[in-house]
């Protein structure tokens, strides 16, 4: 393996780990920045230094990853942090949150932009509390490849009976939360592997020690896993960010330029489609679609582009442009899950502002339906919503807003509550 | 239903990331910046700049933090880069801080790198400006692995890591109060090897110190030191000491600051696709070998933000 590369045209692929330090998480990250060989000679000499001065005689791999004096100081990870490698065919981004139960927040930050989650398992201990509840936010969330690692097999003796009771067990509580019957439905899918980060078994190399198991390794399963967005057909969704209309510029050619600037969160676009601008519901026809200097026939997921319109229409920052045959209705209210992540609690008093796409709107609480225990995953009556908790809620909005059901489209089923006292982000939600 | 499509590659991804990143500033804030050096980074920004708003103008105005230790050539180019974009130009010298007495040097040899942070906020505050937008890496450093993309600065600049706000999706949350400050950063999710594909794929143009050079260096503490330096005011930027033999090296630089704390290495790499090949098997981090100013200790970046360096 080896991160070699002068191609341009390698895949990108975001996920995250689930699971405490004492699972081995930083150590799995570690190693594979280690195997992949991104951590070059000086970070691994100032690693080495630190370790000597914690009186540690092995290098510590985990020091790679936690990165605050703050953190230092109290000996453990607050906040989500970004790692990134590259296999010479794919780059990765790592989002690597601390696990928890009182960060549950964090892990939502870090479930929020990936693709694919590893949760770590113990094997001398098994599934656990925090396993649940790792597996049901990642659920939540929406992240649709969820890896299973099964790791410190080194301390079981590389047990394949250990491993497979582990898995077994897995499985009957997935199905338990819908989460085994939701994801082949959805064509989401579970994989089990069992490994030592510690060793490097199944992360990079595969060693010998587990003949046994004839599965992919971690980075053959990272490898093979499909980007985001390219696995299903989406419905066409543009939030406008910005117009452009240059008319003060010396170029008369310009003067009557109206360019509608925006990045595609779901489906593709032509030339010739017809659209409507939402909220209003004006119909037209895309004239042209251009990316830099350079004029698109067509352009797809995730691209930010600029799209030309053939009538004069009055669109501006927060409208949304969608295929004609596929819009969707705006609403005034959502029913949504939503974790707070502010230490002041929620008030059913207050209002808010919710950012949705590009678009912004004032909200109340209509309702808090129940809380979600995040451990043992039963709802709960609640008058109230404090710092990591999850409750499916009600909101009544000031504006209409353009939405598809998270669990379909994460871009457009997504949202976020801003104090407007603070302008701190206060809440995450996934619209039912 | 399934189909399969072909997904963007990294460099695309990243692109379009950053230009969204890029037009959410424009939407959200009233009065942006977008911080320019002349850096390789800050060229990649412009250019991600020009895809993100052209044919209009940028709806911010370029501005440079000038330490007055600049190579000559990255300053010239700077300011070509500007007159060939048409936008404009905003220059704020720390040696201006100096007169005014808000920046004390220690040692008139100091590198002045730290002191860029008091010029920043004081032109932020001559300005207005509600958004700096800068070319840092989550990458380049362990203290900004856990950056958001949107950081948001107090009334004094400084970065709190313990009072940042979550960043969910791509919800950006750029709002500020009046004298509050946010520091967006596009390219945050690049590597310094994402950075020179871009240049590549691209054919961006960069300041000649980038590439392999013969240069009157000496080695001080373990590092190669670019000696005898011209600068613009006419006076020489690290004069070599008594004792030091000048040794006439080819190098190049891997970043571009403050002459005082900015180390070259040894290269012979003089295209960028050369430096791609020279990226992809360096033994060394880009600011590990050739930013003097990190080494101090292991938390020396986390101490300058929170002083509100960029």
């Amino acid at each position: 393996m080896s991160n070699v590369t002068t191609q341009h045209n390698d895949s990108l692929l975001r996920f995250m780990t689930c699971g405490s330090v004492d699972d081995g998480k930083s150590t799995l990250i570690g190693r594979l920045l280690f195997d992949t060989k991104t951590i070059l000679a000086d970070t691994l000499t100032q690693m080495t230094r630190t370790s000597e001065k914690r009186g540690l005689t092995a290098v510590d791999l985990s020091l790679l990853t936690d990165g605050l004096q703050a953190e230092r100081e109290q000996g453990i990870t607050i906040d989500v942090a970004y790692r990134y490698f590259s296999t010479g065919t794919r780059k990765y981004i790592i989002a690597d949150a601390p696990g928890h139960e009182q960060y549950t927040r964090n892990m939502v930050t870090a479930a929020s932009t990936a693709n694919l989650a590893i949760i770590l398992i113990d094997a001398r201990k098994g599934v656990l509390t925090q396993t649940r509840r790792h597996s049901y936010l990642a659920h939540l969330v929406g992240i649709p490849h969820i890896v299973v690692a099964v790791n410190k097999m080194d301390l079981v003796n590389y047990d394949q009976a250990i491993y497979d009771k582990i898995c077994a067990d897995y499985l009957v509580f997935a199905n338990e939360i819908g989460l085994a019957q939701s994801k082949i439905e959805a064509g989401h899918d579970i994989s089990f592997i069992p490994m030592s980060a510690l060793n490097g078994d199944m992360l990079v190399d595969r060693l010998d020690n587990m003949p046994w198991y004839t599965g992919n390794t971690m980075i053959e399963i990272l490898e093979a896993t499909p980007p985001a967005h390219s696995e299903h057909d989406e419905p066409f969704r543009f939030p406008v960010q910005f117009v452009c209309r240059p008319h003060a510029s010396d170029n008369h050619d310009l003067h009557d330029f109206r360019g509608f600037m925006g990045r595609i969160e779901s489906g593709e676009i032509s030339v010739g489609d017809a659209v409507t601008v939402l909220p209003n519901g004006y119909q037209s026809k895309v004239k042209a679609i251009q990316l830099g200097e350079d004029q698109l026939q067509s352009a797809t997921t995730e691209q930010s582009v600029t799209l030309l319109l053939e009538d004069e229409i009055d669109t501006s920052r927060g409208d949304m442009i969608v295929k004609t045959y596929e819009a969707n209705e705006p609403v005034k209210q959502i029913d949504a899950f939503v974790c707070w992540l502010s230490e002041t609690p929620m008030s059913t008093a207050r209002t808010y502002v919710i950012r949705h796409t590009t678009r912004e709107s004032k909200a109340k609480v209509g309702a808090i339906h129940y809380k979600v225990d995040v451990n043992t995953l039963e709802e709960q009556a609640s008058a109230d919503l404090k710092m990591n908790d999850i409750a499916r809620i009600t909101f009544k909005l000031a504006q209409p807003l353009m939405i598809d059901s998270y669990s379909i489209n994460r871009a457009t089923g997504a949202f976020i509550v801003i104090d407007e006292s603070t302008n701190n982000t206060v809440g995450a939600g996934m619209i039912v | 239903m399934t189909t399969t499509k072909q997904p963007l590659s990294h460099l695309d991804w990243l692109e379009s990331e950053a230009i969204y990143i890029l037009r959410e500033v424009a939407g959200q804030c009233s009065n942006p910046v977008l911080l320019f050096s002349g850096g390789k980074d800050s060229l990649c920004i412009l250019r991600l700049a020009e895809k993100a708003f052209r044919p209009g103008r940028f709806p911010f105005p370029l501005m440079h933090i000038d330490t007055g230790h600049n190579y000559q050539e990255v300053i010239d180019f700077r300011d070509q880069r500007a007159t060939e974009l048409g936008e404009r130009l905003i220059v704020r010298s720390v040696e201006d801080s100096m007169k005014r007495g808000t920046v004390v040097l220690k040692a008139a040899d100091e590198s002045r790198n730290k002191h860029q942070s008091v010029t920043l906020l004081e032109a932020i505050e001559e300005f207005g400006f509600d958004c700096c937008i800068g070319g840092a890496r989550r990458d380049e450093e362990k203290a900004r692995a856990k950056e958001r993309i949107m950081s948001f600065r107090d009334e004094f600049g400084q970065w709190d890591p313990k009072n940042q706000r979550p960043e969910l999706w791509s919800l950006y949350n750029a709002r500020s109060h009046k004298g509050e400050n946010i520091r967006a950063f596009p390219i945050s999710n690049w590597t310094e090897m994402d950075v020179w594909q871009y240049i590549e794929r691209e054919n961006l143009a960069l300041p000649s110190i980038y590439f392999a050079h013969q240069r009157d260096v000496v080695m001080r503490s373990g590092s190669i030191v670019p000696v005898n330096v011209p600068l613009v005011s006419g006076e020489v930027a690290n004069p070599v000491k008594a004792g030091e033999d000048i040794i006439n090296m080819q190098v190049r630089f891997r970043t571009v600051g403050d002459i005082s704390c900015t180390a070259p290495v040894i290269s012979d790499a003089d295209t960028v696709s050369k430096i791609v090949l020279e990226t992809a098997t360096s033994t060394i981090t880009e600011r590990g070998a050739t930013r003097l100013d990190d080494q101090t200790s292991d938390a020396s970046m986390e101490q300058r933000k929170k002083e509100g360096y960029f």
